[in-house]
């Protein structure tokens, strides 16, 4: 008594065939620098123009702006397809969004106007900058001022750990603009990285994406008209979690992406390879270990599918689902991309194989965009 | 008058999968997953191309096959053409090439066209043969495995790359060409070509709208039959030559034994 046409719990045909075209330009595009990326920390250029040549690079822009309008689940999937062969090269797309989001959702018409229709062109990218030094679980308690001067507001402080920070453009950065009220004295602004007085550190040396630039940016005295603020003044906190609310999504599709990469590759080497006079493909222990793997793969890819799905009609459940997602996604890719390099035994340890890179790849996502830890403390406090 | 294109576009077994035959030596489509021949890939990229160019230009894809087969066209309309036919018909099951050109050449006829694109070859059957039939139905001048292809008044020019010889073509329109994988890397869909796709129109034939008769086509209809198929067989180890010395030597009377040398 089937029914093929029974349409829950599987993704539209248009999803597939974005996730169809994304995988072979990434295949083709994108893979053969993954390595070369990783080794020598660089910015994973020819990912930018081939992203950029197939309007890729922030799919998630509306319409209006010259997007193309992405909904969050074919934005997942761009990601997903992206770090599977590269997680370095997908904080290109997620990035983008994260550090647009802000704008899309609180920003008024001129402002989207201005920063998210040469996002979409491509003329310039767009980074997040919340944590600091001393800021991190703790973003609330951030130092970075601004202070109102006329039409004009004045930056000063440092943020850390931005990611793209030098590469972008432009940036969205949360600053105190009244010190008495926490959370809600915080406020939102579109810096551009040729507003005099911005700068930025030395690339941090990572444990895993490498090709990924993280930076400090300094504000020192910046100078920005009235109008870059991104929604009514104290807003800025909320606005900074509700995208996060959205994002952490993103970070679990990258978590997927590096997991099905390295579940992949692990699958094809054990059919390969021989001891004792067999495949070891043959043996029961492998082949649970494998099982395993994708159980949890695929417990974490419907978790996300449910979570990007609430994060495109903006359920009441979100903030729980975002949360629920990027901590499952990412504990389940830290321990498949670690089973999967022990699939490869000493192969997979060595650098000529991929799977250390996607083991230490895959350890950020349960970092950024708040710790693990602070997505249980988001869960718990947001019980379905 | 805008510019008529028609590329024919085959839906062929993926070429990764574990390709068999059915029990009627045809194609067992249900024994793996099916795609657009990358081939003709390059045969939408020009069309594409060529209707970029002109400004006011109307690309059709063309395809014989299966209900799957729209897989093949709506690729393809992702990619960027306007609209499709799918000429599908239980009685073109088994047709040969000479049946599938009949075919192709009435669709052809049927939509309307200045120039038909072709790939250089389908990934599965390689006979690269019917853009020839094509032009030979339709009564126009083909010019076929063009590196290089442009449109200008009335004109298609073109550049065929051969061992010997480049040469340089031309042929006024209507007329068919044939494009190679040299000419120009095919593009992917994008997501707003993907979500345009669905809403584009997909005209469905079957051999009576075309006035086809069943006997001209199908396996019946075929001027070849297969007899029986045998798999290659499995790839054995090979021959090790061991260098002690007269390594060279050994490694040339192998190649003269299987009459490479
Ligand atoms: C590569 C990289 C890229 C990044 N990109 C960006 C970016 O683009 N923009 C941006 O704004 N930030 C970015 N970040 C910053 C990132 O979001 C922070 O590193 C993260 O939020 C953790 O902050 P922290 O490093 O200060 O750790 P801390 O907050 O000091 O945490 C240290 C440890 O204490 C735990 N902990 C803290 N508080 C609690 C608690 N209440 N209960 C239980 N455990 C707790 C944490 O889970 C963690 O294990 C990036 C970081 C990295 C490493």
């Amino acid at each position: 008594m089937s029914s093929k046409d029974f349409d829950l719990f599987r993704i539209s045909e248009e999803h597939e065939m974005l996730r169809d075209a994304v995988r072979s330009l990434a295949e083709a595009k994108i893979a053969p620098f993954a390595a070369e990326v990783d080794e020598q920390a660089r910015f994973p250029q020819e990912a930018l123009d081939a992203l950029l040549a197939n309007d890729l690079h922030a799919v998630h822009v509306p319409e209006e702006y010259g997007g193309a309008g992405a909904d969050a689940l074919a934005m997942v999937i761009v990601i997903e397809e992206v770090a599977r062969v590269c997680a370095s090269s997908s904080l290109i797309p997620a990035v983008n969004k994260l550090g647009s989001l802000p704008v899309v959702l609180s920003g008024d018409e001129a402002l989207k106007h201005r920063y998210l229709t040469p996002l979409a062109r491509g003329e310039g990218m767009f980074s997040y900058c919340l944590s600091e030094p001393e800021a991190g679980s703790d973003a609330a308690g951030m130092k970075t001022r601004a202070v109102r001067d006329g039409d004009h507001w004045v930056l000063n402080g440092v943020k850390r750990w931005i990611t793209n920070a030098g590469v972008s453009e432009f940036y969205t950065v949360m600053a105190v603009t009244d010190p008495d009220k926490r959370s809600k004295g915080i406020s939102a602004f579109v810096v551009e990285k040729s507003d005099p007085g911005v700068s930025f550190g030395a690339p941090e040396r990572k444990l895993g994406i490498k090709g990924s630039p993280t930076r400090e940016v300094y504000f020192d005295n910046v100078r920005i008209p009235a109008d870059r603020i991104i929604g009514a003044e104290g807003t800025g906190f909320a606005t900074a979690m509700r995208t996060l609310d959205h994002t952490r999504i993103t970070i679990a599709a990258q978590a997927l992406g590096i997991a099905q990469g390295a579940l992949d590759y692990a699958k094809g080497y054990v059919r390969e390879r021989k001891q004792f006079g067999k495949a070891i493909a043959e043996f029961q222990g492998i082949q649970f270990m494998l099982a395993d793997m994708a159980m949890k793969l695929e417990a974490a890819r419907q978790l996300t599918y449910a979570a990007a799905a609430r994060s495109q009609r903006e359920d009441g459940d979100l903030t729980f689902f975002g949360a629920a997602a990027k901590c499952f996604a990412s504990d389940a890719a830290m321990e498949i991309t670690t089973d999967a390099v022990q699939l490869l035994g000493g192969y997979g340890y060595t650098r000529d194989y991929p799977l250390e890179r996607m083991m230490r790849d895959a350890k950020i996502t349960q970092i950024y965009e708040g710790t693990n830890q602070v997505q249980r403390i988001v869960m718990a406090r947001n019980l379905p | 008058m805008s510019l008529r294109i028609v590329v024919c576009v085959k839906y062929v077994p993926d070429a990764t999968g574990d390709r068999r035959f059915a029990e009627d030596t045809t194609t067992d489509r249900d024994a793996v997953d099916g795609l657009l021949s990358e081939l003709d890939e390059y045969g939408v990229e020009q069309a594409l191309r060529i209707a970029e160019a002109s400004g006011d230009a109307e690309v059709t894809v063309l395809t014989v096959g299966p209900d799957d087969a729209k897989d093949a066209l709506r690729k393809a309309l992702s990619m960027g053409a306007d609209k499709a036919v799918h000429v599908n018909d239980d009685d073109i099951h088994g047709t040969d090439v000479i049946g599938t050109s009949a075919i192709l050449a009435k669709a052809i006829e049927h939509t309307g066209f200045d120039l038909v694109v072709c790939g250089m070859a389908s990934t599965d059957g390689t006979m690269g043969v019917v853009p020839a039939l094509l032009a030979e139905r339709l009564g126009v001048p083909q010019v076929t495995l063009l590196s290089e292809v442009t449109v200008a008044d009335g004109t298609v020019t073109g550049r065929r790359d051969g061992d010997a010889a480049t040469e340089l073509l031309q042929a006024a329109l209507p007329a068919v060409v044939s494009v190679t994988d040299q000419s120009g890397e095919a593009r992917y869909p994008s997501f707003k070509g993907i979500m345009a796709a669905k809403k584009k129109p997909v005209t469905a034939l079957d051999l009576d709208d075309l006035g086809l008769d069943a006997g001209q086509v199908g396996l019946a209809g075929a001027w070849t039959a297969v007899q029986s198929v045998t798999a290659r067989p499995a790839r054995t180890a090979g021959t090790v030559v061991k260098d002690e010395g007269e390594g060279g030597t050994q490694l040339a009377a192998f190649l003269a034994a299987q009459k490479f040398i």
